[in-house]
């Protein structure tokens, strides 16, 4: 058992996205996720945290492509498997939650049975079983009244709700990763809190490895043990989250650890924006050392 | 309100076209075909002939009865056949893109480019006269539309959030066509089919006036009008009815797809929560 908790999850390797051959857009990431645990990526937009979620569960989209590394899931490498094989592994043991909790669910279909497809599609239920099932998994969401809420469209239901509905999919085969891109970006602060605190509970019971994608170190900080900071494709650093927050390492995570909103400082002088890095030129005359990855630890492929 | 009076009013129109089509053995008064009074020719409607009877002295009420059989079939099943090829071709090529897609959409042009009356006219040419090769020339040749319509939309729902988040739940590609986007284009495709169902009775009417549809022995109501053409002056009665059944059966379709769209929107959908 303990043997088997000390291998990761999800081991990514030098992963490589670019726009055909040519433009990279991710020049190299590398991070690894043992079970239970949940992993944060943080990063401003566009420094590729969304698309690392995605090359993991497949989901590229043309022009985007892999272009190098590996991605090895339960010892098994992704990116040389056919698409038959990834799809029966998308939903079953890897599931990903979204960032749009008002788009991501099928507007014409009741979310029990949207719910229940994904019994029938994974495990082969028949319909009235996979009713029950459904039934259960919005139970173990918390969504009041399940019954009556399985029968609901999704225009009938609040944007926490949907999230939680989208999570119960996600949950429903419980799988050995869920990818949460931004899943409460979207949601009031009210709402997020209890949205997180439902992940973070659920993906602990089940021993359910995360990877949280989110810019909000705020929800970071609360959900995750490890962090990795992105910043224009590349992984810049990786810590413990208290370890993080105590001593950056890298410029960068200090900029952004320096621009979050705090108490008390009110206008945006007083708070200090997102510094400009003296090492970090702009991205066309970047060189390929830069920026590098400064960790605490010695990791096994890393940056060049 | 707008919702209930068309659907009623189109349910109504189309439930009576309907009924006078297989109840025609029942209700019409007189055969179509055998019984023709030769004596009471070109009578105005009465109560012996509610309708009149046309040149031969048949009687025009137990023809259009009749009539509607012939021109129901057609419609219904030339349109069945027509949404089928359209959101088949529409949703795939859509969905997969690629050469499939230039494909079907160069299909579908030369399909728009050709008038459907004259290319259902050379099939029938080629078939011969008859109702099933009417089904057949009417069922190949309207769909132009009805793919545009599935293309599109798909095209537009392929980026939607939820067919992306099927696509992470491990739906296969014809899952997700038919779980994700077919219900979805239903309501469109629907109506572009009621409204198809009413152009194939027109349709079907233009080839049999032109002599190519339904052989004239037997009723329909494009022949009909062929036969009192000759006589509009003396029997306009013999013209008016089949014409008013046209209509009657176009407008009542169409109300009907429309009302149907309405109805298939789930946010009209009214439900206690």
């Amino acid at each position: 058992m303990t043997h088997k908790e000390s291998e990761p999850v999800l081991s990514v390797r030098d992963l490589r996205i670019g726009i055909g051959k040519q433009n990279a857009i991710l020049h190299g990431v590398s991070f690894d996720i043992l079970p239970g645990e949940t992993y944060g990526l943080v990063g401003e937009s566009g420094s590729g945290k969304s698309i690392t979620g995605l090359s993991v569960m497949g989901l590229l989209k043309r022009p985007l492509q892999v272009t190098g590394g590996s991605i090895l899931f339960r010892g098994q490498e992704l990116l040389t498997l056919n698409s038959r094989a990834r799809r029966r592994l998308r939903g079953d043991r890897m599931a990903m939650v979204f960032q749009e909790p008002m788009t991501a669910l099928n507007p014409l279909a009741t979310v029990g049975r949207q719910i229940a497809e994904m019994f029938v599609i994974h495990r082969g239920l028949r319909w009235s079983q996979a009713r029950t099932k459904a039934v259960e998994a919005l139970e173990n969401v918390r969504v009041p009244s399940p019954e009556e809420r399985a029968r609901s469209y999704p225009h009938q239901l609040s944007g926490g709700m949907r999230q939680r509905v989208m999570i119960a999919m996600a949950l429903a085969c419980r799988p050995d990763l869920l990818i949460a891109d931004e899943p409460t970006t979207a949601l009031d602060v009210t709402v997020q809190a209890g949205v997180l605190e439902l992940i973070a509970e659920l993906s602990q019971a089940e021993g359910t490895a995360v990877l949280l994608v989110s810019h909000d170190l705020g929800v970071i900080a609360n959900m995750c043990r490890r962090v990795g900071v992105m910043d224009q494709g590349r992984l810049v650093e990786e810590q413990d989250t208290r370890a993080l927050f105590e001593r950056p390492l890298h410029p960068y995570t200090r900029g952004l650890l320096a621009a979050r909103p705090r108490l008390g400082s009110r206008t945006l002088a007083q708070r200090g924006r997102l510094t400009e890095l003296d090492e970090v030129v702009s991205s066309d005359e970047r060189g390929r050392d830069q920026p590098t990855l400064v960790t605490p630890r010695v990791f096994s492929g890393a940056t060049p | 309100m707008r919702l209930r009076f068309n659907l009623v009013l189109g349910l109504t129109l189309a439930l009576l076209v309907i009924v006078c089509a297989l109840g025609a053995g029942w209700i019409a008064p007189y055969d179509p075909v055998l019984h023709a009074d030769l004596m009471n020719s070109e009578m105005p409607p009465s109560w012996e002939h509610p309708m009149g009877t046309d040149g031969q002295g048949r009687d025009v009420f137990s023809r259009v009865l009749y009539g509607a059989q012939v021109s129901l079939t057609v419609g219904l099943v030339s349109q069945l056949i027509n949404s089928f090829i359209g959101t088949a071709l529409g949703v795939s090529a859509g969905y997969f893109g690629g050469w499939w897609d230039d494909l079907v959409n160069g299909l579908t042009n030369v399909m728009l480019a050709i008038p459907s009356l004259v290319f259902a006219l050379a099939i029938m040419a080629v078939l011969g006269p008859g109702l099933p090769s009417l089904l057949i020339a009417l069922g190949l040749t309207n769909w132009s539309w009805t793919c545009r319509i599935a293309r599109s939309s798909t095209l537009s729902l392929k980026n939607q959030g939820f067919v992306q988040a099927a696509v992470s739940a491990g739906f296969g590609d014809f899952n997700i066509m038919r779980t994700q986007i077919l219900p979805n284009i239903l309501g469109p495709v629907l109506v572009m089919a009621t409204l198809g169902i009413g152009s194939a009775v027109l349709a079907e009417a233009a080839l049999s006036f032109l002599g190519v549809g339904i052989r004239p022995p037997q009723p329909s109501w494009g022949n009909m009008l062929t036969d009192a053409r000759e006589l509009l002056r003396a029997a306009p009665w013999a013209a008016i009815y089949p014409g008013l059944a046209i209509f009657i059966t176009v407008l009542g379709f169409n109300l009907l797809g429309d009302g149907m769209r309405d109805l298939l929107d789930p946010h009209m959908r009214t439900r206690k929560v």
